[in-house]
């Protein structure tokens, strides 16, 4: 096994495209525990990608915001990001513990591709592009199309994740998480629900519950329509049957940390709860 | 298996790493071949925070740390809070408090601690708790441990004021 610290873009394309099957580590909180594990001995070549400057940090690029693929959680947490992504930086403090936090990477949770990845369902409410760059070029994923199973995703060998571009916020967002503590929790079952003001739609992203973030489109459909955009409110049956499309879009599994029944009871819930934040509710 | 060869900067002191295992974790590093055996090892899979290490300037899990990734950092251990013999005033509080029982927490903690007071002096309850969340007690409660960082905070106070 050899390990090389990239200092570059360039340089990491030049060594994965002689090495197409190089593993990257990037923050090494899933990577290093497989390794502790003993179960990567067979391991030849890891490239760290942790160093290399043009994956670092955001910025905002007109009306898209440009996640380097080396972002940390405790850099989306910080209060200039959760200003402009509010529910990807609610997403980031949800993430494991501050020691977690301060290594692992947005690339990393998409590289990992677990379907309880805690920012996968806010990237997929939030339609968010991953960019892929290899030797040869680059090319661009919806983040639906790059996330293609349990632990799978579009990455070819020889390709990097570069960066994530997602539109910048306009209007509510929020994210929740079900676990049995605050901290250091692998999900049991989230979501996020992003508010589109100026085209007046809400997108949902579900996640944990299916082998990839799911997009419940009756359920966005009815709470789309239905929401009074000029007041800012919905009424109390809109919010009941958009909880119970939710839910019936799940398409969850009983595992040792939860039981597929409470995983779809706990996304209605959560889609209940997050669209009375985003509108207030009618009185009757 | 291929070797490596590299140099670790850890408590301010440069160390030869030779015929490492590439694969070795920094906590591994640190407690088998630097001598080092300040950070614990429990979990090794960022759970416990029991091998927390200061990386420049953030508390990272040392067993998710890939060590041959850690060169051209400084890298702070337990054994470096304080000069040889001497301690800070968080190990003080510890002490005063009666935090420690049978302390395999005990030095992760410490190093998180450390680092929450250097930014912020006068913490709440809520930010000492978040800022611990990582590093897990099986013994005290955590009712010492809170009590410890109110007396090192003030302690702190005292010095910077």
């Amino acid at each position: 096994m050899s390990v090389t610290i990239a200092r570059s873009l360039d340089q990491a394309l030049e060594i994965l495209s002689e090495r197409p099957d190089a593993l990257i580590l990037a923050g090494g909180t899933d990577l290093m525990v497989q390794i502790n594990r003993g179960s990567l001995n067979e391991l030849s070549t890891v490239i760290a990608v942790n160093r290399i400057p043009e994956l670092q940090g955001w910025k905002q690029q007109d009306d898209t915001l440009v996640l380097g693929a080396g972002l940390t959680y405790a850099e989306m947490e910080k209060s200039d990001f959760a200003a402009v992504a509010p529910a990807l930086a609610q997403a980031a403090r949800t993430v494991g513990s501050p020691q977690i936090r301060n290594a692992g990477t947005l690339g990393g949770n998409l590289g990992t591709a677990s379907p309880a990845g805690d920012t996968l369902p806010v990237l997929a409410a939030l339609d968010a592009v991953i960019c892929l760059r290899s030797a040869q070029g680059a090319r661009r994923l919806p983040i639906l199309e790059f996330i293609t199973g349990v632990k799978n995703n579009a990455r070819q060998p020889g390709e990097l994740i570069e960066e994530v571009h997602i539109p910048a916020a306009q209007g509510h967002q929020e994210f929740c998480k079900i676990g049995p503590r605050n901290a250091m929790v692998i999900s049991v079952a989230s979501l996020a629900l992003i508010v589109d003001q100026q085209n007046k739609k809400v997108r949902l992203g579900l996640g944990t519950v299916g082998p990839v973030p799911l997009r419940p489109a009756e359920a966005e459909e009815h709470l789309s329509t239905n929401v009074n955009w000029a007041a800012n409110t919905v009424s109390a049956a809109t919010l009941d049957q958009f909880s119970t499309l939710a839910a019936a879009a799940a398409r969850p599994i009983d595992d040792h940390r939860g039981t597929a029944a409470y995983r779809r009871h706990a996304i209605g819930v959560m889609a209940r709860r997050t669209a009375a934040r985003a509108f207030t509710e009618e009185t009757a | 298996m291929t070797t490596n060869h590299y140099t670790l900067k850890v408590n301010g002191k440069e160390h030869q790493v030779a015929d490492a295992w590439a694969g070795e974790s920094l906590l591994w590093v640190l407690r088998e071949r630097l001598g080092l055996p300040g950070a614990k090892n429990a979990c090794e899979e960022g759970e416990c925070g029991s091998c927390s290490v200061r990386i420049d300037d953030e508390v990272v899990c040392g067993c998710l740390v890939l060590a041959a990734t850690a060169v051209d950092c400084e890298i702070t251990t337990i054994e470096g809070l304080a000069p040889e013999g001497e301690l800070v005033d968080v190990q003080e509080a510890f002490i005063e408090a009666g935090a420690v029982q049978c302390g395999f927490c005990t030095p992760g903690l410490l190093v998180t601690i450390d680092k929450l007071l250097e930014t912020n002096n006068q913490p709440d309850d809520l930010t000492v708790r978040e800022a611990i969340s990582g590093n897990l007690c099986r013994c005290t409660g955590y009712g010492r441990i809170l009590e410890a960082v109110n007396l090192a905070a003030a302690k702190r106070r005292e010095v910077t004021s």
